[in-house]
């Protein structure tokens, strides 16, 4: 089981600042082990972002992302107590979701 | 990037990674110190912080307890403030211990788990990747507070010239000491600038920052793992974890910072 995201979602006038850290190894496929062998691909290929269950962001992801990436958005109208879910899909087929409040 | 509902327009996403090309107009002082600005809001040592408290409320080990009951020098259960006053001498034990250590005598009188153990694993695997998440975790419970080491007890003072002479002691195939290059201003190793640990602000900065996340290899490392690599560079014998020696700079460390702001769990390149 991946471990959790860290969502944070703060509204100051009509714009909310949404920042997301994900905790995944995102290996490249490139590098190699202690041994040579090549160590497989591991990464985040679909994220997505919804608001109150209305999906408002897509992001199809490669390897060139960082490990334990972060990502930052702004979204327009939406408002404190709001609900905020983030999930994420990798090119292992696992997923992982969260939630934040907007705040 | 694709929008699914245009209706909702968004700002563009911004994905923070290593972008060589915008920072070769500036000085790569400069460009590292932007770059760490902006990686400050992101930093990813909140994922180990999250993991480390998790872990000490978790019962764990054979006697099934949490570390809720340990002491870090405030008291049991206290970790709010801890951190900043920490190697600090304990009673119980009659030694003067950094975090690491402190967490290992707790670990085993309160978990049942085996410190020796523990120490000897190398870093990064099994209970020491549990290891990176408790001090994430507890040193951001001191975050922004000002270094307080305390140096009323013998123990104290005598461990704090111990790490002084460790500091200096010159040794190994390249007759460094630590103080080589930490002992003067505006030193470096390859492009990165060097606190000098011998002076209030330098002292405060360099011991201040520890834990930090590195990006590079995007490991979490403790004070501990920092000293084990600064002794590698040295090409002196490894240090026992969690050992005097060690404890013996941090105290020499921190009390030269006294005062300063402690930023940990940090971000580095």
């Amino acid at each position: 089981m991946a471990d959790p995201m860290r969502i944070r979602a703060q509204a100051a006038g009509d714009k909310t600042t949404v920042r997301v850290l994900m905790a995944h190894e995102m290996e490249t496929g490139l590098r190699k082990d202690a041994e040579g062998k090549v160590i497989p691909a591991w990464f985040i290929q679909e994220v997505t972002a919804s608001l109150n269950g209305k999906p408002i962001f897509t992001a199809d992801w490669g390897p060139a992302v960082s490990k334990n990436p972060f990502l930052q958005f702004v979204v327009k109208g939406a408002k404190a107590g709001d609900k905020l879910s983030v999930s994420w899909k990798d090119n292992r087929g696992e997923t992982r979701t969260d939630e934040a409040t907007v705040s | 990037m694709r929008q699914t509902n245009p209706a909702a327009p968004l700002a563009a996403a911004l994905l923070l990674v290593w972008c060589a090309s915008a920072l070769a107009q500036k000085s790569t002082a400069d460009g590292i110190a932007e770059y760490r600005e902006m990686l400050q809001d992101g930093n990813p040592a909140e994922l180990f912080e999250m993991k480390g408290e998790e872990l000490w409320k978790q019962k764990r080990g054979p006697r099934n307890a949490s570390l809720e009951r340990c002491d870090l020098g405030k008291g049991p259960g206290v970790v709010k403030g801890a951190f900043v006053e920490l190697p600090r001498y304990f009673a119980d034990t009659n030694k003067v211990q950094d975090l690491e250590s402190r967490l290992l005598t707790c670990m085993q009188a309160q978990q049942g788990l085996d410190a020796a153990k523990i120490a000897a694993t190398p870093f990064g695997k099994d209970e020491q990747k549990n290891m990176e998440g408790l001090v994430a975790w507890v040193s951001s419970q001191s975050k922004g507070m000002k270094l307080a080491l305390p140096q009323g007890h013998a123990k104290e003072k005598q461990m704090y010239e111990v790490g002084k002479r460790m500091f200096y002691l010159r040794g190994g195939p390249h007759d460094f000491a630590c103080a080589s290059c930490h002992g003067a201003d505006d030193k470096r190793i390859r492009l990165q600038d060097l606190p000098n640990l011998t002076k209030a602000k330098g002292a405060a900065e360099g011991f201040g920052s520890w834990p930090a996340y590195r990006v590079s290899s995007g490991e979490l490392w403790s004070m501990q793992r920092r000293l084990n690599d600064c002794f590698r560079q040295q090409r002196f014998p490894y240090p026992g974890y969690a050992s005097d020696v060690t404890v013996a700079l941090g105290v020499f460390m921190g009390v030269n910072g006294q005062g300063g702001m402690s930023t940990a769990p940090a971000i580095k390149r």
